[in-house]
């Protein structure tokens, strides 16, 4: 009861406790859901890849270590099957994405926003639904093979579907923005001076783009290979629609062993094993480059 | 208003050096685009093929192959009660999902874009962990939740799964929209007596709606189109992706390729129609204040 002064009240995040406090209340929310539903349920994963029992019977925590060491060693094909397409479909991505990001980046002028949007609409259509149109383009019999088939160019038993060659490909298909934008990115804001600079001194094309041009665009080039590299190696769709009993991937021996076998301290074990894998990737990444460009290239 | 256009509006004349120059190309430089051209072709490729297969007349279960043209299918898109519902089960779970999500992730890039709090550092990369966290795990260690603490697997745990995953994209989002916008006409509200609240609703959120509108159409987006993490989470309950995957087996009803065409138009048509719309405002806005950008 202040008489006399006109006192203003004001409000209670305006004063300097409710300054201090406005962050937490905002965060709060957010952090919670991913405390809960994604840093906890890794804790949940670990404590369960340490279980033994059985679905029926139920499951109880005995540091059954046993689980590591039997899935790695059942399941290291499919392990270097992981690694191997994986790697080969982040090259794969990149080959194809760098031209086309180069390209688009320095000379398709002003259409380039045009152009970016046209390479990401094939996009908008289900992840699923396109894999699935690349199981009826490779068919034995489709489009493409169908006709050379009975123009007898290939022998009648020649295939692409069912080989890891055609795993490959549906990767690199299925992450191809993930490469592609952030290498746009780190080319799209090279300075312009910066090349102007190395052919005022004599340098020529090819040597403006090793010594000038490459070198600006490694932080994209690197963040485009981890946001492809890491779910490439882990997906299972690819592999199920487009691959054969011979190219099993990490991705679908775990959902297998979720799924349908009710194992779930094996298949917890085999993603534990395959996350701490990723990690080990990502630390060395951060290390190397920080997380700048990752944020920024999204 | 004005009618006369500023001297800066008009297209600069191309020099006649640069001309002559272009006019003699080299065999060599035509390899660049045309790579670009092929690359684009690949990506469309797919999208063609689910096209055209959504006017196959097949009779049979699979429809890899061409066996000439119908609308029947076009006539009755949704003849699929199964898929429908799973269409449909699609859209609620990502709508709920989006709404949560982006008000969540909005909260979370105010927060760090404009105060100074205890763990920023670490909130960041939680999100980026987030982000490039492999969905099998992430969808794994989710169901080893749910299976733990005996949460039923259905609609619920796919909207608590989706929220979290795409909570790091609309911070992110919304994040660089809030660092390209001016915090001084937040303050000068407050200066005039609004509370945050008022002023956000007020200054900020109009400010950076746009950041928030296209933060909402990634998280619908990626929700829609999940598969792995959903179908980890999902128990019984189907969703398109999940029908679509489950009915490879026996052969895909030329249905989802209607559907799947439907939904590229729809997104074709925002895209284009969304593009169109900011070269045209931006174009106004030089127009009436005679200032143009680049």
């Amino acid at each position: 009861m202040a008489v006399g002064t006109a006192t203003v009240r004001r409000p209670a995040l305006t004063t300097r406790w409710g300054r201090a406090l406005a962050p937490y209340l905002l965060i709060f929310p957010g952090v919670a859901w991913l405390l809960i539903f994604f840093l906890f349920p890794l804790l949940t994963l670990a404590v369960t890849s340490l279980m033994s029992g059985d679905f029926v019977a139920g499951f109880q925590f005995t540091w059954n270590f046993n689980n590591y060491t039997y899935g790695l060693g059942l399941y290291a094909t499919q392990y270097s099957h992981s690694l191997e397409y994986g790697a080969s479909a982040t090259l794969i991505a990149f080959l194809l994405a760098y031209p086309a990001a180069y390209w688009i980046a320095f000379h398709a002028g002003p259409r380039k926003s045009a152009y970016l949007l046209i390479i990401l609409l094939p996009f908008f259509v289900s992840f699923v639904l396109r894999t699935l149109s690349w199981e009826t383009l490779m068919g034995d019999d489709g489009p493409i093979l169908g006709p050379l088939k009975s123009a007898h160019l290939i022998p009648s038993d020649f295939r692409v579907l069912a080989t890891p060659i055609a795993v490959t490909f549906g990767l690199a298909y299925t992450f191809f923005p993930y490469m592609l934008l952030p290498i746009y990115a780190s080319l799209e804001k090279i300075d312009r001076r910066l090349i102007e600079a190395a052919e005022d001194l004599f340098a020529n094309r090819v040597e403006v783009f090793r010594r000038v041009i490459f070198p600006l665009s490694i932080p994209g080039v690197f963040a485009g290979v981890l946001l492809t590299g890491i779910p490439a190696t882990a997906d299972f769709v690819n592999q199920t629609l487009l691959g054969g009993a011979g190219t099993t991937m990490i991705g679908r021996v775990i959902e297998q062993q979720f799924e349908v076998s009710a194992n779930y301290p094996l298949a917890s074990a085999l993603a534990f094993v395959f996350m701490l894998g990723l990690l080990a990737m990502l630390l060395l990444y951060q290390r190397l480059f920080g997380t700048d460009e990752l944020v920024r290239a999204r | 208003m004005s009618t006369a256009v500023p001297a800066a509006a008009q297209p600069r004349q191309t020099p006649v050096a640069a001309a002559v120059s272009r006019s003699r190309i080299r065999p060599s430089r035509l390899i660049l685009p045309a790579y670009a051209h092929l690359v684009i072709l690949w990506l469309f490729a797919p999208i063609f093929v689910m096209m055209v297969f959504g006017f196959n007349d097949t009779h049979g279960k699979f429809n890899f192959t061409w066996a000439g043209f119908t609308l029947r299918w076009f006539m009755h898109p949704f003849g699929i009660p199964t898929l429908t519902s799973a269409a449909l089960t699609s859209l609620w779970t990502a709508l709920t999902a989006t709404l949560i999500s982006t008000s969540l992730g909005t909260m979370l890039a105010l927060a760090s874009h404009r105060y100074d709090f205890r763990g920023k550092t670490i909130l960041n990369s939680v999100l980026i962990m987030n982000i490039a966290a492999s969905e099998v795990v992430v969808g794994s260690a989710l169901l080893t939740l749910f299976v733990t603490y005996g949460v039923g697997l259905g609609y619920v745990t796919i909207v608590l799964a989706q929220v979290m995953f795409t909570i790091p994209f609309v911070a992110i989002t919304v994040g660089a929209r809030l660092a390209g916008t001016d915090p001084a006409l937040e303050e000068a509200a407050q200066d005039l007596g609004a509370t945050p609240v008022v002023t956000f609703f007020l200054i900020t959120l109009p400010v950076i709606f746009p950041g928030v509108l296209a933060a909402a159409l990634l998280a619908l987006a990626i929700s829609l189109d999940d598969y792995v993490i959903t179908s980890f989470v999902a128990g019984n309950t189907q969703t398109f992706p999940l029908w679509v995957f489950g009915a490879t087996r026996e052969g895909v009803p030329p249905q989802v390729n209607v559907i799947g065409t439907l939904i590229f138009t729809f997104g074709v048509l925002v895209a284009v129609g969304g593009a169109v719309y900011r070269s045209w405002s931006v174009r106004r806005l030089a127009r009436e204040t005679g200032f143009q950008s680049r």
